[in-house]
């Protein structure tokens, strides 16, 4: 027991001289959000809470179904208490009330807007990208926030889900075709793509966050409550297969052989290298929690539901690196298997997007994957939710964890860790 | 002396290959004892089933009264290993490594640093212990490899080839550490393709080829084996024709054996200086010219090859 420890943190002390893994599990997620949050304009102030009465103006030069629709969608009761919305005819004189700071936002619908989604009959199809106008007031991004995330969930229903380009940015440090230290221009590119986008039915999709607001209440709406949990549980896979990888290295290195020659079984060695998977991964994973409640003043919510539900998902996460580590002949084929595994899961798992308006089998495999539960577990975490609704995801977890460990141990046992 | 390890007709296969057919010897408590034998020969295999680590196909081997395939655990904490290839966590210190791996053969608190101390002395690092294993040297390395296999003191050291690709001043400091170890007590049981190695080192060698254990004893033992004779060895040219000339000197009157390594041609004779003007003459009629020659006591090189047909370095 206390040799597992003991081998353990050796890998937590050996991973924590790696420059380029540390770059990488702590680094990029915490770049890539904040250049989610920069662009989000998370950052600038603004951190009132029980907001209501939200003032923006509406702007329809389409004045046809849709434009309708989405001015119905602002007037309704039940968005009521949470917008104060005023209407105008001039693009240029609500863009002024954003700039004086009047308003928090102008929604500007140009014309043939509904025409270019739904074309009629009669009329020529255009090419022509016809994009709704969000223009958000930057000294008042929780409120633009809210506002825009309206606008999404709207534009959300009116199109199929298409996955956007936000699977970019990740592959692309994978791949090793941008500097990990590069991540937070790009990602901030990546935001501002996003937020050009909100005209863009089939993009918009890709940050639209379903939070509820029919009830009125104020709500905090923290697009960083989405991208922080979603960029960490990513590298998260990164962390575990990183750490499955050191166990086939330590075979080629001779250290693991060694250990073996040493009374100590192999029970104890293989025990010791979980644990040390499960260490690093809980580690990268409070300090990128932390790194963000104190940088960003992110709220995770109840901070002993976040514990548990981090330890959960380090521990779903462990099992998998440990299957891919026991399927894999090398330590290299871990690595890029592992990578492979990490942007899948992202995707499926609702790291980049919700998942909400993927299609249901893309849902249900999503399920197999531990970003899916947990990012479940955080959203609601960050809601304002109690542990009672974080049994499932947890449970869930642990689950996952055992089966998947105790599949990779059988595929282990029939592996000869000794001999190459 | 008693017996600290008894190997009774050891083998191992792989796969379809037989890397030890069936190997047994002794070691006494207190000898260093060789395996010499040139790459290929089996050592490592040997070492790793010893070490409990590979499991032998067939046979077995006691170690400090416990078999090495019923009781593992056991034999594990009568040896020390020190493997062939430096198996460290490079990324630790040459300290932070010595007291993890102290740690794994259940030393701990106040004893284990103290006996970290007494190694780093002993290896001659203490001044470099707080440096990453990365940033040594190859001596270095292989110096701390060793260290590793000292930890706990173990009463029988297996040291699989550790002077192999190091400079000849940390080989030295190495074989001086051997010696002082057994001096101490250690019994030791060393690998080498070095004759010089095994022959400054060892109370008894075994030669081991293709597997299997040609010779064992002493070394005078085994250089009686090659009878009174000697080695005579010509260094020729490059563009030479070593082959040519073996085969030529293998019909002067007095001479058993003729083998080529690299451009020398190693003669075995009873005595050499009545052989030479024999085989300086062939080399004339041959057109071959000889720089230098060099006459050999009997050696283990010399049984090496009147025991295969082969020189132990290829
Ligand atoms: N894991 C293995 N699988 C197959 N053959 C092996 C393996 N390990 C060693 N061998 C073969 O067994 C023979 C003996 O190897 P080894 O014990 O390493 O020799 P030595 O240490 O004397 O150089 C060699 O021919 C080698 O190629
Ligand atoms: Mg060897």
């Amino acid at each position: 027991m206390l040799k597992t420890l003991l081998i353990g943190i050796k890998d937590l002390k050996i991973l924590s001289r790696d420059r380029a893994a540390l770059i990488l599990i702590l680094l990029a997620p915490f770049l890539l959000t904040i250049g989610m949050g920069l662009v989000t304009g998370r950052f600038s102030g603004d951190n009132s809470s029980g907001i209501s009465d939200i003032p923006i103006v509406i702007v329809n030069l389409d004045n046809d179904s849709l434009g309708n629709a989405l001015v119905d969608v602002f007037n309704s009761d039940d968005l009521a208490e949470l917008v104060e919305p005023t209407f105008s005819v001039d693009p240029e004189a609500a863009r002024l009330l954003v700039d004086e700071d009047e308003v928090a936002a102008a929604i500007i619908i140009p014309k043939g807007f509904t025409q270019s989604i739904i074309p009629q009959s009669g009329s020529a199809v255009s090419n022509e990208e016809i994009k709704i106008e969000f223009y958000a007031n930057p000294s008042r991004p929780t409120s633009a926030g809210i506002v825009k995330s309206i606008v999404d969930g709207f534009l959300a229903r009116l199109d199929e889900m298409q996955l956007g380009g936000m699977t970019s940015v990740s592959q692309l440090i994978i791949s090793g075709r941008i500097a990990p230290q590069d991540a937070n221009q790009v990602g901030e590119e990546m935001g501002k793509r996003l937020q050009n986008a909100a005209g863009n039915s089939n993009e918009a999709t890709a940050i639209t966050l379903n939070t509820s607001t029919s009830e009125g209440e104020a709500v905090e709406f923290d697009v960083l409550s989405f991208f922080a949990p979603g960029m960490a549980l990513m590298f998260l896979m990164y962390t575990v297969s990183y750490g499955g990888r050191s166990i086939l290295a330590e075979k080629s290195e001779g250290t693991l052989p060694r250990l073996l020659v040493s009374p100590t079984n192999t029970i104890q060695v293989l025990g010791g290298k979980v644990f040390g998977i499960f260490l690093t991964g809980a580690a990268q994973m409070l300090i990128l929690i932390g790194a963000s409640s104190l940088f960003f003043r992110l709220n995770w919510g109840n901070a002993f539901g976040v514990v548990l539900l981090t330890l959960a998902a380090v521990f779903g996460a462990t099992g998998w690196g440990m299957l891919i580590t026991a399927l894999a002949r090398t330590p290299a084929q871990v690595g890029s298997v592992g990578s492979a595994v990490m942007l899948i899961f992202a995707m499926l798992g609702g790291s980049f997007i919700q998942t909400d308006n993927m299609p249901a089998f893309v849902q249900t495999f999503g399920k197999i994957t531990p970003n899916a539960w947990a990012m479940n577990g955080f959203t609601t975490l960050a809601l304002g939710g109690t542990l009672t609704p974080l049994s499932t995801p947890i449970v869930a977890l642990l689950t996952m964890g055992i089966s998947l460990l105790l599949l990779s141990a059988v595929l282990f046992g029939k592996k000869n860790l000794v001999q190459k | 002396m008693p017996n600290i390890l008894e190997v009774q007709n050891l083998a191992k296969s792989y796969d379809n290959f037989t890397a030890v057919k069936g190997i047994s010897f002794d070691i006494k408590e207190g000898e260093i004892f060789s395996l010499l034998g040139p790459n290929g020969a089996g050592k490592t295999t040997t070492i790793s089933m010893l070490s409990t680590l590979y499991t032998p196909t067939s046979g077995d081997a006691v170690i400090g009264g416990h078999s090495i395939t019923k009781d593992p655990m056991a034999v594990k904490q009568v040896i020390g290993v020190v493997p062939q290839e430096i198996a460290l966590y490079e990324d630790l210190t040459a300290r932070e490594n010595l007291v993890f791996w102290g740690q794994m053969y259940g030393l701990g608190g106040k004893s284990l640093n103290s006996r970290v101390d007494e190694v780093l002395e002993q290896i001659g690092l203490t001044d470099k212990a707080k440096n990453r294993v990365k940033t040594y040297s190859g001596g270095m390395k292989r110096r701390v490899n060793i260290g590793v296999g000292l930890l706990h003191k173990p009463r029988l050291l297996f040291m699989d080839e550790p002077t192999v690709g190091i400079d000849p001043q940390s080989r030295r400091a190495i074989l001086d550490t051997v010696k002082d170890l057994n001096k101490h007590g250690m019994t030791v049981l060393y690998t080498t393709h070095y004759m010089e190695e095994a022959a400054e080192l060892s109370n008894r060698v075994g030669i081991i080829d293709h597997g299997e254990l040609i010779a064992l004893g002493t070394q005078d033992e085994l250089t009686k084996q090659v009878g009174q004779a000697e080695t005579l060895i010509l260094h020729i040219g490059e563009n030479e024709d070593p082959d040519a000339l073996a085969k030529a000197v293998s019909s002067v009157e007095g001479v058993q054996k003729a083998d080529v390594t690299n451009n020398e041609v190693s003669i075995i004779t009873s005595d050499a200086k009545d052989i030479l003007a024999g085989v300086v003459g062939k080399a004339n009629e041959r057109g071959i010219k000889i720089r230098s020659m060099d006459i050999r006591e009997p050696n283990l090189e010399a049984v090496f090859l009147h025991l295969t047909g082969r020189a132990l370095r290829d």
